[in-house]
């Protein structure tokens, strides 16, 4: 396949860098060791992709997460066998659960090593086939070109997800010609990507009939980049939209149909909305735990229409009454080519009595917080930060309280603006994946809205930032406790806080010198925005603000676990 | 209700490892698996035995379409179907017992492959049921060893999983 009689035979590590260029790779985010120097030898000798030496190959693959969700374009990884991959894997795992497309690659040991215990040998295909979307262990170099042609086929089309690509040294360093397929085909995987019309009509017969309805989208629509399809779909019908936490940006968060973010700690007006829907639109959304609340309460009156390009997703948590297999972009076109056709027009009357409800529930006015107090509140950090950067930077986040603040105060406009772990909840994400949102927008804003507690799980990486000039903007939440734990024991364990104090922080201020950063500290409300705005100023510095925030601030609103969306503690 | 599944998968390295995977990281049930090559050999054809609920199986066929390797597979409960399991089965043959198993294995229609002084081998092919009924019947003193092949199923008429 990919030897031909023509052309002189080249090295399985030449062959990779070659593949990587014939599929158009820029960025390549890794770390070197023994089982791949043969392939950073091919790359040292080449320089139409850019090598990203991160410091934990943990950071590589988020970094990597950053670049694939702020673009259309995969994220690529090269680490070495043993420890190499096992570190990898908490990333690759955290791709698979958010549905990012990567390829990773790993070095492994040299084929007749393989099974021996050898130095740095691990199974990386037995390790990892739990959490990728597929892999292969490459045995023979004239396999290697087809291998990363189909691996980059797989992670890209249908629902997207990491494809790890094992490769043994001594393949990295046995000859054969290289041809590069143009065309690749997988005959037991072919996603279906347009939706039944049938399904279609029915479903729009059903969305014409709601009285209360609700369109609720999730990270297939940023995944997707059906944006202003969603838009468009929503604004003819004039329906409420909820986005899920992987959603937001999907839907402009300051169009008047927007009712925020919905589940555990989504708005009060999209939780009620969700309940007491009697129709559900759900789009590129998969009806995760954190958004259903308890699922045998979960919207109890209502017909649920179901659009996901992955058949295992529908009716998986929930049934669901018209299912449509197919790509969110594709369908919701079909969608507004059928609703654009009918003569049929949503209830007027109905729908202006569930939008005066719906109001009202808004008038709940669930995120309000005290301004007035003496304490840094990190609502008003991140308010603050929106305010500056127009609502318009690319937003990247930890896991915990932090990162509720940041979806609920940072109101998204635009797609694949805000990247998080939302499936893993992977704390030590933030500050990597930004890097790689800044390497596929070296011009953006980038921030990242942390935590002392996440930040610290993978801080070394401000020394990549440093090599690469990075400048990120570092906002950490710093109220000394690993803050979603302390909530959870503060609310369900009677304040045993339990190992959620972290006594001997550093000083981030001079923990960013260190690294060669601008450290900044920030310990009353008055001065947080001149802060920022001082930050913001330093266009080509990275800055670490160090925000000390009221210890005892909870997110709120709150579905509590095992509750309904419409059993809600307000504040 | 148990359920029958038949896939046919890439014959390649690994492959069973990712069905096996599967059942056990989403917690589903694994009675009985067999699987071989086909007439063509780039291709394996696996017979899973499972139970659980309508949902479950649904989520079952669903997650193993998911998995790259597998190319297609079939519910055969679906449908009428022929079940047969094959058992090799080794019993005490001593005295009396002698002559009554091998007429034992004659009314069930298995065939004695290996006759020593103190046991037979007995072959056996049939509906997992037929087979428990022969072991039943010899009961626990005799029965000295038995060897299942698990299920394989095959669908009734114009009915084909096949590439």
């Amino acid at each position: 396949m990919s030897s031909t009689p023509h052309g002189e035979p080249i090295t399985g590590a030449e062959i990779f860098v070659r593949s990587l260029q014939a599929q158009g790779v820029k960025h390549l985010f890794g770390y070197p060791g023994g089982a791949v120097l043969h392939i950073y030898d091919a790359l040292y000798k080449q320089d139409q992709i850019e090598h990203i030496l991160v410091r934990h190959e943990q950071a590589a693959v988020h970094a990597a997460e950053g670049y694939a969700k702020s673009t259309d374009m995969p994220g690529v990884v090269l680490v070495t066998s043993g420890p190499g991959a096992t570190n990898a894997v908490t990333g690759i795992a955290d791709a698979y659960m958010d549905s990012v497309p990567l390829v990773v690659f790993t070095g492994q040991v040299p084929l007749p090593l393989i099974g021996n215990d050898a130095f740095q040998e691990v199974d990386t295909i037995g390790i990892t086939r739990p959490c990728v979307k597929h892999n292969f262990l490459v045995k023979d170099v004239r396999d290697l070109a087809a291998t990363i042609k189909k691996a980059f086929y797989i992670a890209t089309s249908g629902r997207p997800g990491p494809v790890v690509v094992d490769i043994p040294k001594d393949v990295t360093a046995h000859r054969c010609v290289f041809e590069y397929p143009e065309t690749v085909e997988v005959r037991s995987y072919n996603p279906n990507v347009k939706g039944h019309p049938g399904q279609i009509k029915r479903a729009v017969d059903l969305i014409l009939s709601a009285k209360r309805p609700m369109i609720y989208t999730g990270g297939g629509i940023i995944l997707d980049h059906a944006a202003a399809e969603l838009t468009e779909f929503a604004r003819l019908l004039g329906y409420p939209v909820t986005n899920t936490l992987m959603g937001l940006g999907g839907f402009p968060a300051s169009d008047k149909l927007s009712v925020g973010m919905l589940g555990m700690h989504g708005t009060y007006e999209a939780n009620m909305g969700m309940h007491h829907s009697d129709v559900l639109i759900a789009i590129g959304a998969r009806f995760d735990d954190r958004v259903t609340g308890n699922i045998e309460k979960f919207c109890p009156h209502a017909k649920i229409v179901h659009v996901d390009i992955d058949p295992a997703s529908i009716s998986k948590n929930v049934k669901v009454d018209i299912p449509i297999v197919g790509g969110v972009k594709s369908v919701l076109t079909d969608l507004i080519e059928v609703l654009k056709a009918t003569s049929e027009r949503p209830d007027a009357d109905a729908l202006a009595a569930w939008w005066e409800q719906i109001d009202e529930w808004r008038s709940a006015d669930c995120l309000r917080f005290d301004r007035a107090a003496e304490v840094i509140k990190p609502q008003f950090v991140v308010e603050t930060l929106w305010k500056l950067t127009g609502g318009d930077a690319f937003v990247t986040s930890d896991v915990g309280q932090h990162q509720m603040w940041a979806a609920q105060y940072y109101p998204f406009d635009k797609p694949n603006r805000w990247i998080n772990s939302g499936g893993l909840g992977t704390m030590g994400f933030g500050l990597p994946s930004a890097m790689g949102v800044q390497f596929a927008h070296p011009d953006a804003t980038v921030c990242t809205i942390t935590g002392e507690g996440s930040i610290q799980m993978n801080i070394q990486e401000l020394s990549t930032c440093l090599q690469y000039h990075l400048p990120l903007k570092i906002l950490n939440l710093n109220n000394g406790y690993l803050g979603m734990v302390r909530q959870w024991q503060e609310f369900f364990y009677q304040g045993r806080y339990a190992m959620s104090y972290m006594e001997s922080l550093p000083d981030f201020v001079k923990l960013a010198e260190a690294y060669g950063h601008v450290g900044m500290q920030i310990e009353k409300p008055g001065d947080v925005e001149g802060a920022i705005r001082e930050a913001l100023a330093m266009k080509d510095r990275l800055v670490f603000m160090n925000f000390l925030t009221d210890p005892t601030e909870n997110v709120y609103p709150m579905i509590p676990a095992g509750a309904g969306q419409n059993e809600m503690i307000l504040i | 209700m148990r359920h029958i599944i038949s896939i046919l998968m890439e014959n390649e390295s690994g492959a069973l490892s990712r069905v096996s995977g599967l059942f056990s990281a989403r917690g589903y049930n694994i009675e009985a698996l067999t699987v071989a090559p086909t007439e063509d050999p780039s291709v394996s054809r696996m017979t899973l035995v499972t139970n659980g609920t309508e949902q479950i199986i649904e989520q079952i066929t669903k997650q193993l379409n998911k998995l790259i390797d597998v190319i297609k597979l079939l519910d055969l409960t679906q449908d009428s179907h022929i079940e047969r399991e094959h058992m090799l089965i080794k019993v005490r043959a001593t005295g009396s017992a002698r002559e009554e198993v091998k007429r034992m294995a004659d009314i069930f229609r298995g065939t004695v492959v290996d006759v020593t002084d103190a046991s037979y081998i007995i072959e056996l092919t049939g509906a997992p049921d037929k087979l428990d009924a022969f072991i039943d019947t010899l009961g626990p003193k005799l029965v000295l060893e038995t060897v299942r092949s698990g299920p394989l199923a095959i669908a009734r008429g114009g009915r084909r999983l096949a590439i």
